[in-house]
């Protein structure tokens, strides 16, 4: 019961924020429910003309055609307001459904690239575009559109029980009265049906996994012989499943036909009874024709709510999570200082940081780096390098400390000057979906073609570049390039704009030798003479760096020089012996 | 269609009945208005109870009748759709299965399970919409039509006039919005992607400071799309007043006709209430049909793209029996200048490769990404055909192989190791149904595998979830090894099979491999030199290339390409550098 009333109150404040976030658009949403209010009540006068009018046509000699003209016109022009107006409410639902949604999606696009990354990491991607996409459109068209339907569901259960009892008392209560009869068949047989529903799904979700498996795994499959086997095996679910499908799509479509005949049996105790008040002299044939017409329609309206009311709950839950995206808080205020970069040098004094706050990770971590010099990042992987790279370009703050470049506290300036400031490629070697002119020139649109080819050749992706289909025309898609040739790519990208200093991830994904060595060697270049950092896999460039920091289980355990650390027997010798010698790739 | 429609074979006696039975349903619908008319013209004008009554248990006998005949026809209608479903899944299912690395390829995983999954649901749905419905709404159209015509002709052409400016109206609406809704589609999709791209390259757009363009870039697919979804939205506000307007309008003429059809004495007053009963039920009927139609389509689409994959034949046959006359040689594999791709157009995987290898033998196989390794090992086991030359297995043709017999002497170690729900044994037996406890555990043994499986609870009985993702990836990798070897196969190949392995595990692995009883030959293949270098021959590739053949030592005095693999990846042993004993013992 407490449950029920805080989920009210939770459904309460989402309306309330829905209200406040159409904003503009609150007079469309009132014309919307007042033109189907309108509407509701013209189309269910209009029968009740059409009754009249058949009351003027009763025998040969008793057919008053002038009565009839004049009733008939009426109809016409109520026909030709409702039209009219259900048209115009119709594009005013459009308009208030589309522009809520685009104004939803462009305060989102605008709150993504405001958000903290903190909240960016703990939601995975597809459940954030879920929600600017699909719960989106479900909080227009469910809860907006909704709400209208719901209201005109209403108006019209109103109006055609007002229109009914002004032709007669009983017939309507009659109605009244039996109508709930077709929702406890609709009930009954939903419930019976609810099981076999369950037990389809279940099965159905047992075999779309073994076919993920058997299908994504078909070369194993083939290559082990075992196709007789995995047909049994498909066999069986497939059979099982076909008892429960067809017992869920048998008793789910009894529904309807049940309805109908519980409505068909109340439309002939309408007729009966109808029947035997004209002769009692209290109903007119017109009259009868009407309830006739409205015991057809009177269980669509129910039909019409209780379907809304389902998608309401659904669209209020969405609503509730887009508006959980849209209000979370931003990052903090940015300072308005600009960072002033000469040479590079970076100091980090006394940090403390942790993701979770409960539980402590980096504390106490000081370091230096003059300017021009190289330092490693190593450790197995999962150690957490990147949390290094967090703090560094203030993708993360940190909980205690702080950072110095150039002198410069980087909680001081802004965040986008001290971002410049790095040239940075991640193994994730993230690319637009746009041509490889538009990836390369990323970080600085106004460069000339020559300028982005010279990056590329000084990159050695000129090499790949100029082979395909269009050049830098050439369209990226998912799986167009390479993962050694993608690489090549981001490191073009970062060297037409050249930073300062550098945040560097190498790749231990396997690529071909050659790639790898043509990668190296861009590294290299965009490193000299710049304040590095390198997340490191290679042995050479750990021996070459300046500094080595050793990471285990997201702490920095110790830092030196490669001979320093040797020295020190302790968890980089461990790390050294068990993975480097020998071999070259880390993985 | 044809493909499909066999699979409904067993379900001709449903699929006919179904619709037939739902016509008798509408048949009786479309019987009311015409006793609700004798009730007004016998039963109330001539004062007759009895007639009142009568007519009464007929409208009840009707809506009995009606519902026994629906649900008769619902019945037959799961049966068959359902039916035809599981039948169409398992021969698709099975088709699949029969197809050949080659088309597996070209057509994708994701590709294979939306046809096994979503489209054969689709298609169910659509069957039994179709055997429902199809039929039934165009039948109380006309058959309201022809009812009308009964009672009285001049107002039935109403009818005759009303019904085609009504299908006009509504599938005129419907097949002008269905290319527009793909466009909507089209740029939804789009917006899709680029917040999704917004999302996963977060980091890269604040590192260049570009969220301001994003956010433009955006706004302006979010703004075209507001524009097609009002564009198309104009169009399909229109079907609801239009219909309305037509209907009503038609409505009025008829009950104008009916009066001067009265007056003239050539209709009763409840001749017009039936006329102006069955006018009200074409409405509903035609706008069901129309959104009917649209379900229809779509599983249409989907029956297209299922026939499509049924029509995919197998790129290769295989005999019914090994030649007769079995060479007697000691050579297990040999390679007579092959040459492969993996697409008719595409450029060559391997080219002229030419090799001997002798039973019992260790053969290394090295070089970078995309050289030909796995192309190599995956002629070997005929995953695919090789363009020009021949690839001979003891001696024989792999193509006079039957189905079968040449994947039974290979054990594989795929590079990517994928485990399958069940247990630890279960998925050893792949190897070999009948092998005994005895010889798993002698298999995880060789594998370096023991370990972790006495470190499971139930051992060989330890579950493995889905893909084996309750394992590490060594331990993976060392169980997909272990399924290999229980086979005990003839030739065994591991495709860069110990790259999740630590060194002091590799290595242990490769010596109880070598310590195998039988003459068992091995592949390996793998990028580091330390996996090939014990081995008895090793194959260089490069760019598809056989660039040097021999053991590690003649290699590395003679292969240029090998020596660059290998001072790669031992720097300190590169000439002219400083030496590091001490590596070297490691290594050796």
């Amino acid at each position: 019961m407490s449950q029920g009333t805080s989920s009210d109150a939770t459904s309460r404040q989402t309306l309330a924020k829905v209200l406040a976030l159409i904003g503009r658009y609150r007079l469309l949403l009132l014309a919307s429910v007042l033109l189907a209010s309108l509407t509701v009540v013209l189309q269910l006068y209009v029968p009740i003309l059409f009754g009249d009018a058949i009351d003027q046509i009763v025998a040969p000699d008793d057919v008053d055609l002038k009565a009839l003209a004049a009733i008939l016109v009426q109809a016409l022009a109520l026909v030709i307001v409702s039209s009219v107006a259900t048209w115009v409410m119709n594009m005013v639902n459009n308009r208030l459904a589309f522009h809520t949604v685009k104004d939803v999606r462009a305060r989102a696009i605008r709150q993504i690239q405001r958000l903290p990354l903190s909240y960016l990491d703990a939601h995975s991607s597809g459940d954030v575009v879920q929600r600017i996409i699909a719960d989106t459109d479900q909080l227009s068209d469910g809860l907006l559109l909704g709400f209208t339907q719901l209201f005109s569901g209403v108006v019209t259960i109103v109006v055609t029980l007002a229109f009914m009892l002004s032709k007669n008392v009983g017939v309507t209560l009659m109605v009244l009265v039996l109508t709930p009869v077709s929702f406890l068949v609709a009930r009954f047989i939903a419930a019976r049906s609810f099981d076999m529903f369950s037990r389809q799904t279940e099965t159905r979700g047992r075999q779309t996994a073994l076919v993920n498996e058997l299908v994504g795994n078909l070369r194993v499959v083939k290559a082990f012989g075992h196709e007789r086997k995995a047909s049994a095996q498909f066999k069986a679910i497939n059979d099982e499943l076909q008892g429960y499908s067809q017992s869920a799509v048998f008793y789910s479509s009894l529904t309807n036909p049940s309805t109908r005949a519980v409505n068909n049996v109340i439309y002939a105790l309408v007729a009966l009874v109808g029947a035997r008040l004209i002769l009692s002299g209290r109903l007119t044939v017109g009259g009868l024709t009407v309830l006739l017409s409205y015991a057809n329609q009177y269980m669509k309206p129910f039909n019409d709510i209780s379907s809304v009311i389902t998608e309401l709950q659904n669209a209020l839950a969405c609503a509730a999570r887009v508006f959980e995206l849209i209000e979370a808080s931003p990052e903090p205020a940015d300072a308005t200082t600009e960072l002033v970069s000469h040479g590079g040098e970076v100091d980090i004094r006394d940090v403390a940081f942790s993701y979770d706050k409960r539980e402590r990770l980096i504390e106490g971590f000081s370091f230096h780096a003059e300017p021009g010099t190289k330092t490693a990042i190593v450790g197995p992987t999962g150690c957490g390098k990147t949390t290094f790279i967090n703090l560094l370009m203030r993708f993360y703050d940190t909980d205690a400390g702080s950072i110095h470049v150039d002198g410069q506290d980087i909680m001081d300036v802004s965040r986008a000057s001290l971002r410049r400031t790095y040239g940075m490629v991640l193994q994730e070697t993230w690319l637009k979906r746009a041509t490889v002119r538009e990836n390369i020139a990323f970080g600085r649109p106004d460069a000339t073609d020559d300028e982005i080819v010279a990056a590329a050749r000084e990159a050695h992706s000129w090499e790949f570049i100029r082979r395909l289909p269009q050049g830098l025309d050439t369209p990226i898609t998912d799986d167009s390039l390479s993962q050694g040739q993608r690489q090549l790519l981001c490191i073009t990208r970062v060297m037409l704009c050249l930073p300062p200093m550098l945040i560097l991830d190498e790749a231990t994904s396997s690529i071909d030798t050659r790639t790898e060595m043509q990668i190296q060697e861009a590294f290299d270049k965009l490193m000299r003479g710049r304040t590095s950092f390198v997340v490191a896999h290679r042995l050479s460039t750990i021996r070459e760096a300046d500094q080595i920091l050793v990471m285990r289980d997201g702490r920095i355990v110790e830092q030196g020089t490669h001979a320093e650390l040797l020295a020190l027997q302790g968890f980089y010798t461990q790390l050294y012996n068990a993975q480097f010698a020998g071999s070259a790739d880390l993985g | 269609m044809r493909k499909l429609l066999v699979h409904l074979h067993d379900y001709r006696r449903e699929s006919v009945l179904a619709p037939l039975l739902k016509l008798a349903e509408s048949l009786m619908d479309l019987l009311v208005p015409l006793v609700v008319a004798a009730i007004i013209d016998e039963g109330i004008a001539r004062n007759d109870q009895g007639i009142i009554w009568g007519r009464f248990a007929l409208l009840i006998g009707l809506a009995v009748l009606g519902m026994a005949f629906s649900f008769a026809a619902q019945w037959m209608a799961a049966k068959a759709s359902v039916g035809f479903s599981t039948k169409l899944r398992q021969a698709l299912f099975d088709h699949i299965q029969g197809l050949s690395y080659r088309e597996l390829d070209a057509l994708g995983t994701d590709t294979l399970i939306t046809r096994m999954t979503s489209d054969i649901s689709q298609i169910q749905n659509g069957l039994n919409l179709a055997l429902r419905l199809l039929l039934r709404s165009p039948f109380i159209v006309f058959g309201a039509m022809v009812c009308a015509f009964a009672i009285d002709v001049p107002s039935a052409l109403l009818f005759a006039v009303a019904i085609p400016l009504l299908s006009l109206v509504v599938f005129g609406i419907m097949l002008a919005s269905i290319p527009l809704f793909a466009r909507v589609q089209e740029a939804l999709d789009q917006l899709l992607g680029m917040t999704r791209e917004n999302l996963t390259g977060v980091r890269v757009i604040r590192a260049f400071c570009k969220e301001r363009q994003e956010v433009d870039g955006f706004d302006r697919v979010n703004e075209a799309l507001t524009h097609m979804n009002e564009h198309v939205g104009r169009l399909s506000a229109l079907m609801n007043p239009a219909t309305c307007l037509i209907i009503n309008i038609a409505t009025i003429l008829l009950i104008r006709e009916g009066a001067l059809r009265v007056q003239a004495g050539a209709l009763q007053q409840g001749d017009v209430v039936a006329l102006y009963n069955y006018m009200a039920q074409i409405v509903v009927e035609l706008v069901k049909l129309a959104s009917l139609i649209i379900t229809i389509n779509r599983s249409l689409a989907c029956a297209r793209r299922v026939q499509d994959m049924l029509e995919i034949a197998p790129s290769m046959s295989y005999p019914e029996a090994l030649p007769d006359k079995v060479p007697v040689t000691d050579e297990a594999v040999r390679f007579d200048h092959v040459s492969f791709s993996y697409t008719t157009t595409g450029d060559a995987a391997l080219s002229d490769i030419d090799f001997v290898v002798r039973r019992g033998q260790t053969i290394g196989i090295i070089g970078g990404t995309g050289s030909g390794k796995t192309s190599v090992v995956n002629l070997v086991a005929r995953f695919y055909d090789a363009t020009l030359g021949t690839v001979l297995v003891d001696g024989i043709d792999v193509r006079a192989y039957p189905a079968g017999a040449l994947v039974d002497k290979i054990g594989i170690v795929p590079q990517r190791a994928v485990l399958f729900e069940g247990s630890v044994r279960s998925n050893l037996l792949w190897g070999n149904e009948r092998a005994s406890d005895e010889e798993l555990w002698e298999a995880l043994a060789t594998a370096q595998a023991t370990e972790v499986v006495r470190g499971k609870d139930g051992h060989l009985d330890a579950p493995i979830e889905q893909g084996g993702r309750n394992l590490s990836g060594g331990q993976r990798q060392r169980l997909t090894i272990a399924r290999a070897l229980v086979k005990h196969p003839e030739i065994l190949i591991l495709d860069d099979s110990a790259s999740a392995l630590d060194f002091a595990t590799d290595l242990a692995l490769r010596r109880a491999i070598a310590n195998l009883p039988g003459d068992m030959t091995v592949f390996i293949v793998s990028q580091r030199t330390s996996s090939v270098r014990q081995a008895d021959q090793v194959l260089v590739l490069d760019d598809g290339q056989l660039v040097g053949t021999g053991t590690h030592d003649e290699l590395m005095a003679a292969c240029e390409v090998y020596q660059e693999i290998y001072y790669s990846q031992f720097p300190e042993d590169r000439p002219r550098v400083g030496h590091h004993a001490t590596l070297q013992e490691v290594t050796a």
